[in-house]
């Protein structure tokens, strides 16, 4: 291995266990709002896989939609929810036992059968430097007659949908 | 191709360094004496009346919602930018197209009185 990809494993590993401890925290924790805020840290976790992986355009995506938009949402909606309203009893029942076991004999039978696979070890080949810029080739699919014009203008009458159905929904009408 | 990102890494680790210092740092050399005043939400001095975490007003859904749909179209933008300059006059209509279409929303939060704060 090359020191890159040694770089690239670790990165890997933190990214990765960094992603799956605040998930975890995402449910573990009693308040909402923490909640929200570890529900980022794991969203910034996978935007960190994306980088590694080499698919900026998916990094941009992730910061920009999932931790700009969609967790500021949810922290809209812990706001707009009463304090009282919040669940009081135990966060875990009788069978979580049983559900821990059936997790991991699940998890234990993926693994044995992905691990079986011949790129399961193996290194991702590296996209040969300077060939292709992906984001640069995405926005000429984008506006390209023989590629993807219409449905790129058909989203935007898609976010005029939703934009004109949120306003109806949300506006105070008198 | 990860030292594209070595300024982001940066900036984040720099960031949080920073944020944890301070917290760190309070939190060691603060005095922490407790009493019941101290706890208290401050209300501009006057005593404080209902509990401390009240509702939002649901206007602020509605501008979270706005915003995130304008962000979607940066999503679109961000491609579209990198490679303009390659796109010629008709990468620049279609882009135009996509604005105007979505200016018939703006403007329709706009008629409908959703960008007022009442």
């Amino acid at each position: 291995m090359t020191a890159e990809q040694i770089i690239q494993q670790i990165l890997f590993f933190i990214s990765a266990a960094l992603t799956l401890g605040s998930a975890v925290m995402v449910v573990a924790t009693r308040k909402l709002i923490q909640a929200a805020l570890w529900l980022i840290v794991s969203l910034f976790g996978v935007a960190v896989l994306y980088a590694l992986l080499d698919a900026s355009f998916l990094v941009v995506v992730q910061v920009v939609v999932y931790i700009g938009a969609i967790a500021i949402l949810f922290i809209f909606a812990v706001m707009l929810t009463q304090r009282d309203q919040r669940d009081k009893g135990p966060q875990l029942n009788k069978s979580w036992v049983l559900a821990a076991l059936v997790g991991l004999a699940t998890f234990g039978g993926l693994t044995f059968l992905v691990s079986s696979w011949t790129g399961f070890g193996a290194a991702a080949a590296p996209i040969p430097a300077g060939t292709v810029d992906m984001v640069a080739d995405l926005g000429t699919a984008l506006v390209s007659v023989d590629q993807y014009v219409l449905p790129f203008e058909v989203a935007s009458v898609l976010l005029l949908a939703a934009l004109i159905g949120a306003i109806y929904v949300a506006y105070n009408r008198k | 191709m990860l030292f594209d990102y070595m300024a982001i890494a940066v900036f984040v680790f720099f960031s949080t360094a920073i944020a944890v210092t301070a917290i760190l740092l309070g939190g060691l050399f603060g005095p922490r004496r407790k009493s019941e005043v101290k706890s208290e939400p401050y209300e501009s001095g006057m005593i404080p009346i209902g509990p401390g975490t009240r509702r939002m007003p649901v206007r602020f859904y509605l501008v979270a919602v706005l915003f995130i749909l304008f962000d979607i179209e940066v999503v679109f933008f961000l491609p579209w930018a990198v490679s303009f300059r390659k796109l010629g006059l008709f990468g620049l209509i279609e882009m135009f197209i996509f604005i105007g279409i979505l200016l018939v929303g703006y403007f329709y939060a706009w008629k409908k009185g959703a960008l007022e704060w009442e």
